[in-house]
């Protein structure tokens, strides 16, 4: 049986992690490669790098902290920020990263969709959605609407139309990241994420608000995902106590949720 | 030493990345008077067959493959899509493949989310030298649309359930092919890839 995923989140500056709430206030949390050593051993499923700065400063993805990162993790590693053009992806794949996450980029020329999916395949491409409840009205049928560039900019698309397009373009898995829950603890937003998750046919991953082993467990039942990202509960030093991969993973199997299981030796 | 195939449409770096981390000689490969003389291969992949086909076929690496692994019968480890490559046809595309292995590479059902993404079950059926270390009933990370279905079902060495049963490790003399990815599949995909680098080829 095909289990659910779990996915640990980095949004990294100059080659360290650092944690947002609601996509601002990034505090500093420790060298991307370090978390990323210390998380593949304790056995995560997957590992996704966000160069968050990259895109803003217009310059071209972090690929020396890609490199370092790589070496140090063996389980899917996606990454994403500051990606515009099929070379782009290729110097990233090349890099080490298997998935290439795609989001503002994407909204601006969709078709960079399509050409990393021709050039990689579908499994290769990510589309990363920032998604906010704004009420159904003209144009966002579904009350969601679509938000680039750190949640900064409105884009006037509908949530369940954009990632429609961006399945049929060439997207092999699509991230729903709850810019209202970003970075609060207070759980998924379920509603989009079960939207989501019956709009299209490929993998679908929860994001943003995770606080505790219930709000996981829900994203991969109620919610219809496929995997869940986390980032706070892991290693927010906000957080009073955060938990090990292995403590959530057993926790989430009571919950009736199929997860790898955690091996005793390796 | 292990010689990984590099070409455009391959996650070559990763597993280049996974068996340095096991200590392991390796070094990429990418020109035919190198795979001439190499003494174990890997043939890693992502994307489609017939892009991978052609990239090799471009890259003039084809015959020195076949020759190598044919005919010399080097030990071969192939990944994903360099399991797909070795049956006689994919429906992905409808391409021809390089026909190793008797069977047909087919699309799971549309009724499925596809592609299949994440840890899977793989069930051994027999034992083999490459995955003598691995426990009954262990977890690997898979990315396919496609599967391999083995014209003799001896060539199955792992069996693994999406919507149906479908061979997720492959084995014929010198060759093994895993639809799973053994470089990004943790601890237990790591002790596969060490028991591949000490395999002698014979089962």
């Amino acid at each position: 049986m095909l289990t659910k995923r779990l996915i640990a989140c980095f949004d990294v500056i100059d080659g360290r992690v650092t944690k947002a709430q609601q996509f601002q206030d990034n505090i500093d949390v420790a060298p991307a490669e370090d978390l990323a050593a210390r998380l593949y051993d304790d056995q995560i499923d997957e590992i996704v790098f966000y160069d968050i700065t990259a895109s803003a400063e217009k310059r071209k993805i972090d690929l020396e902290t890609v490199r370092r990162v790589a070496r140090h993790v063996f389980v899917p590693f996606t990454v994403g920020g500051g990606i515009r053009s099929v070379d782009d992806m290729f110097e990233v794949l090349k890099a080490g990263a298997e998935k290439i996450s795609v989001d503002s980029m994407a909204v601006r020329s969709p078709e960079i969709i399509r050409e990393g999916a021709d050039a990689f395949g579908r499994q290769c491409i990510v589309l990363s959605t920032q998604v906010k409840r704004v009420g159904a009205r003209s144009g966002i049928p579904s009350g969601y609407e679509v938000f680039i560039d750190g949640a900064r900019e409105a884009t006037g698309l509908d949530a369940l139309e954009w990632v429609r397009r961006g399945e049929e373009l060439g997207a092999g898995e699509i991230v729903v990241n709850s810019i209202d829950r970003d970075g609060t603890a207070s759980g998924y937003d379920l509603e989009v994420t079960r939207a989501v998750a019956d709009a299209v046919n490929v993998p679908v991953i929860a994001s943003g608000g995770a606080g505790d082993v219930g709000h996981i467990a829900a994203g991969l039942t109620d919610g219809g995902a496929q995997a869940a990202i986390v980032s706070s509960i892991l290693y927010s030093p906000r957080f009073d106590r955060n938990l090990g991969v292995r403590e959530l993973k057993s926790a989430l199997v009571e919950h009736g949720v199929p997860m790898r299981p955690y091996l005793e030796s390796t | 030493m292990i010689d990984v195939i590099d070409y455009r449409a391959g996650n070559s770096p990763s597993v280049i990345y996974a068996l340095e981390r096991l200590g392991l000689e390796c070094r990429l490969v990418a020109k035919p008077d190198e795979i001439a003389e190499s003494e174990r291969l890997v043939l890693p992949g992502v994307g489609a067959a017939a892009a991978t086909l052609d990239s090799l076929r471009e890259s003039d690496l084809l015959d020195a493959l076949t020759q190598r692994v044919q005919q010399d019968r080097v030990p071969f480890l192939g990944i994903c899509i360099g399991l797909q490559v070795l049956f006689e046809h994919s429906e992905e595309g409808n391409t021809p493949g390089l026909g190793w292995l008797s069977g047909r590479i087919r699309r799971f059902d549309d009724g499925l989310r596809v592609p299949q993404i994440g840890w899977n079950e793989v069930r051994f059926t027999r034992s083999h030298p490459v995955t003598a270390g691995l426990p009954d009933r262990s977890h690997y990370y898979f990315v396919n649309s496609y599967y391999a279905d083995p014209a003799d079902p001896v060539d199955a060495l792992g069996r693994t359930e999406y919507g149906i049963e479908f061979a997720s490790v492959v084995a014929r003399e010198n060759v093994v092919a895993t639809q799973f990815h053994a470089e990004k599949s943790g601890g237990l995909g790591l002790r596969l890839l060490a028991e591949f680098a000490a395999w002698d080829g014979r089962c």
